[in-house]
């Protein structure tokens, strides 16, 4: 029953469709099997009011270049409403500061946090590159094969070559946790806030926890032209990016299949053989490759009795405990905040006024419950993008947290309270918020999981931290992408290099079931 | 007697209890020395190592087994489960039959090894020489299992010898004569349900019989009683060691290192590396250490077990074993003067390409005299069988002793 000429992408996320975009280029016969009605995942855009929409990732930073360049995403619809964006760090008292690529600016700075922010700036950026470049590979295996010690050797080469202070400062600081780096060099409390924000988002992690500075440094590791970490809002929001993905992928001849759930992986001896939908169809083919998480993968759609037991063990030990809910209101038009230009709106706005306040925040979620004074990042895209929300209207979209997938008194209990809880504390900043608001919606890990199916509603599908990246991504003898199950094969966000709308886990795991498929054809 | 009194929330600070059989063993054991065998008291000898040994050669000798860590493992998907655990095919052992087996860790390493008894159909118990509760339910994951550690709701005695069949029936077990080897059958017996096997560590005519602690006293009771004119006698661990390196049996932590214990990984064996390949199927789907083991079958194993026949009369005990050349080869991990046999013999770990049949070495043994140590380089050589043997071992129905 074998089609062994088919490969089957389960899930449309933009790694699935940069994976099958890749495949099907190369000449394979692709199809993609999404189980929502639309591609793109959490990098869709959807209506949540009528008229108002918004996507659950909604700042580009981390897309590859080269994906970019290959499928040629501009020539398929994919423009950018905005780059470049300034990041606010709101005060209660209005007295704002603003972020942008190499300067930082706002009432009550000291000329030594200018200065310093500038360092910062450089030295994350050059160790950001460093990443960047490993976003780039395939993992190499830890073995005594030349091929992987060469690759090793390379990567030891690139730090040294860093020269030796920045080599220095690169393993000083790359284990460590964020704050204790930005207290070393800041002394204003809402530039230390706002900077640890970015080292927190979408992990289990408080700006004292380990490798904090990793996770700042992976937000930064992105290739494109601009100032690493360049932030941009898409036109039609990040919907128009997967769909631009998949324009590329069906161009290059790949089916894509919407509203059909996948609900297992069939195994035929220890071979893959195809899927079974939730439909009860069985499509037949000899390579399938997973966009979903790790877990989803294999404890749920493959079973864990197809691969040894200390493999499945490992699987089932990644840590992806979701931590970030997300936000959308409806505002009938732009809301007031504080001590902002409506101009000023179009940027991303930041609530994390100092360190202990964002550890404070994280503190909650430890213990089961949410955050009683959460952090925030905001946008209001349609402020640059007027296809969003009907005319003269508006869409606010922030990531919160910190929301456990984990709540003590459950989500279904819970959710109200934390609504208003964002709500309070969104008040503080924009006192007209309530009375902007026309229609919301609040997303909980628990609610991403269940719509998106992503174990525990993480968006990196696995938190990234040191223990969780490159070869050991998402366990060791999988970060290849290849699974002991021959013909399956791994490609979303669970994989090296992780999560963040970058794309560079499809396209590392399409070169390699490339080699695989051209290896068995010899 | 129920072994644990789980009721008593102390229960744990006892960490070595009496076996059920303790009140019978006080009265056998004329040395009162006890050793300790996993969570157990037990005997290493009642009385004279040598008389227990020949009990269980040349009549029946009695040994408590109750210490052995038994699991009991059954649910819808008992069999799939014990498939991707242990290196054989499960399937291939029917209800009522019992397959010895290993299991091995992702390295291709033995974690353990062990009996397989199937019980009733789908429901199944493993006995083992370390707990392996932790690895049985870690590799539970994604399997409708149940497996509990019931090593203290089963007491054991192993019977075994010539004589052991006469005297279960004797004690009117009848029809136990037709029980073949690796075969397992019911009986009932003072009320409760007695299971015997014909199974054990002696590489002779044996039974195990396996029974609720609270009956273990009226067991023993009945069986010294049937066994009194067949030379029936309580046998202790020494004894027993003696009787399964003839048989050429392997013992976890002696002849191998089980690989969960291990703290150097590269001082593990792998099943092939133990003489146990015919234990591994690669044609049943995928099972705990498979991809490994494929690689090394593939590569070539680092070591291999034999068996060494040596030159004189003294044990060869953790002697280094030398090539003619007088390069080192490897060590004996179990040695013996075989009475039987009326050889020095040995079980040995030799690094590969030693250790085909009828290669010759140099074992060096230091033994002592009246205080008095002495070197010798006794020759050896690998032998091919088994040290003893019997035929009676496989018969159906054995002969009459």
């Amino acid at each position: 029953m074998t089609d062994s000429n088919r490969v089957l992408i389960i899930g449309g996320g933009h790694n699935g469709l940069v994976c099958a975009a890749y495949l099907a280029k190369a000449g394979q016969k692709v199809t993609v099997l999404e189980a929502a009605n639309q591609v793109g995942g959490m990098a869709a855009t959807r209506e949540f009011a009528p008229g108002f929409k918004a996507s659950c990732a909604h700042l580009l930073y981390l897309l590859d270049a080269g994906i970019s360049k290959d499928l040629s995403l501009a020539s398929r619809g994919l423009s950018l409403a905005k780059t470049g964006l300034d990041t606010i760090a709101l005060a209660k008292n209005g007295k704002h500061i603003t972020l942008s690529s190499d300067t930082v600016e706002g009432p009550g700075l000291a000329d030594e946090d200018r200065t310093a922010y500038r360092d910062y700036r450089r030295s994350m950026s050059k160790f950001a590159a460093l990443i960047g470049e490993l976003n780039q590979q395939v993992p190499q295996r830890i073995t005594n094969r030349p091929k992987d010690l060469i690759t090793l050797g390379k990567l030891a080469l690139k730090t040294r070559l860093m020269g030796r202070d920045d080599m220095r400062e690169f393993l000083r600081i790359t284990g460590i946790n964020i704050h204790d780096v930005l207290e070393e060099k800041f002394q204003n409390g809402l530039l230390k806030g706002a900077l640890s924000l970015d080292a927190v988002l979408g992990s289990f992690s408080a700006p004292r926890s380990n490798n904090t500075v990793f996770t700042a440094l992976h937000r930064m590791s992105g290739n494109n032209s601009g100032p690493a970490g360049d932030l941009s809002i898409p036109a039609g929001g990040m919907g128009a990016v997967t769909a631009a993905m998949a324009a590329a992928a069906q161009n290059a001849g790949a089916d894509i299949r919407t509203g059909c759930k996948v609900r297992r992986i069939l195994v035929d001896g220890m071979v893959t053989s195809g899927v079974e939908l939730e439909s009860g169809e069985q499509i037949a083919a000899g390579t399938v490759v997973s966009n979903a998480d790790p877990k989803t993968t294999l404890l749920g759609l493959l079973g864990a009795r197809h691969v040894e037991a200390e493999f499945a063990r490992r699987f089932n030990n990644v840590r992806s405990k979701g931590n970030a809910a997300k936000l959308h209101l409806a505002l009938d038009g732009l809301p007031g905040f504080s001590g902002l230009e409506p101009e000023q709106l179009g940027q991303r706005l930041v609530i994390a006024p100092d360190l202990d306040y964002v550890d404070r925040a994280f503190n909650h979620c430890k213990y089961g419950e949410f955050s009683a004074r959460p952090v925030m990042e905001i946008t209001l895209p349609s402020v640059h993008d007027t296809s969003l929300a009907p005319e003269g209207k508006h869409v606010l979209s922030a990531i919160v947290q910190y929301a456990p997938r984990e709540l003590g008194a459950g989500w279904s209990e819970g959710k109200a309270a934390f609504f208003e809880t964002v709500m309070a504390v969104l008040s503080n900043y924009a006192p007209d918020i309530r009375d902007r608001t026309i229609a919301s919606e609040l997303l909980t890990p628990e609610d991403l999981e269940n719509t998106f199916s992503v174990s525990g509603g993480h968006w990196h599908h696995g938190e990234l931290s040191l223990d969780q990246f490159l070869m050991l991504r998402p366990v060791p003898k999988a970060a290849q992408y290849a699974m002991p199950v021959d013909g399956l094969y791994l490609c979303g966000a669970g994989c090296h290099p992780g999560g963040g709308v970058m794309g560079s886990a499809g396209k590392n795991a399409a070169k390699v079931i490339l080699s695989d498929r051209r290896g068995s054809e010899t | 007697m129920r072994t644990v009194d789980y009721s008593n929330r102390d229960h744990y600070l006892n960490a070595v209890y009496p076996s059920p059989f303790h009140s019978r063993q006080a009265q056998h054991n004329q040395v009162r020395e006890w050793g300790r065998w996993a969570d157990y008291q037990s005997v290493p000898a009642y009385w004279c190592t040598d008389m227990e040994y020949f009990a269980g050669r040349n009549a029946c000798g009695v040994f408590d087994i109750t210490p052995m860590i038994k699991h009991r493992i059954n649910g819808p998907e008992a069999l799939p489960y014990l498939n991707r655990l242990m290196t054989r095919n499960v399937e291939k052992i029917k209800p009522g039959r019992v397959g010895y087996s290993v299991w091995c860790n992702e390295a291709g390493r033995v974690v353990d090894d062990g009996t397989i008894f199937h019980l009733r159909d789908g429901d199944y118990r493993v006995c083992s020489q370390e707990h392996q509760i932790d690895w049985f339910l870690t590799s539970a994951l994604g399997f409708d299992v149940e497996i509990v550690e019931d090593t203290h709701d089963v007491a054991g005695l192993a019977v075994q010898g010539p004589t052991s069949c006469a005297v279960l029936k004797g004690m009117g077990l009848a029809g136990i004569e037709n029980l073949k080897p690796f075969g397992l059958t019911y009986f009932d017996f003072e009320g409760t349900e007695l299971m015997v096997s014909r199974t054990g560590y002696t590489g002779d005519l044996g039974y195990e019989l396996w029974i609720g602690p609270d009956h273990a006293e009226v067991l023993w009771d009945r069986l010294f009683e049937a066994g009194e004119l067949h030379g029936i006698r309580a046998m202790g661990s020494r004894a027993l060691e003696l009787l399964r390196i003839e048989a050429g049996f392997i013992l976890a932590g002696v002849d191998f290192l089980p690989a969960m214990e291990a703290v150097r990984p590269t001082h593990t064996r792998s099943p092939f590396e133990l003489g146990l390949g015919w234990l591994v199927n690669f044609d049943k789907g995928v099972f705990n250490g498979r991809q490994a083991l494929l690689e090394e079958k593939q590569n070539g194993s680092r070591y291999r077990l034999v068996k060494l026949d040596i030159d004189g009369n003294k044990p060869a005990t953790d002697s280094y074993i030398y090539t003619k050349n007088g390069k080192l080869a490897g060590t004996v991990t179990s040695a013996m003067w075989s009475p039987s046999a009326k050889a020095s013999i040995a079980l040995a770990s030799l690094e590969m390409p030693h250790g085909e049949a009828g290669e010759k070495f140099d074992v060096e043994i230091y033994y002592q005299r009246e205080l008095k140590w002495s070197r010798v380089m006794a020759p050896a050589r690998v032998v091919k069988d088994v040290f003893w043997d019997p035929p009676r071992r496989r018969q159906t129905p054995p002969a009459d002793y």
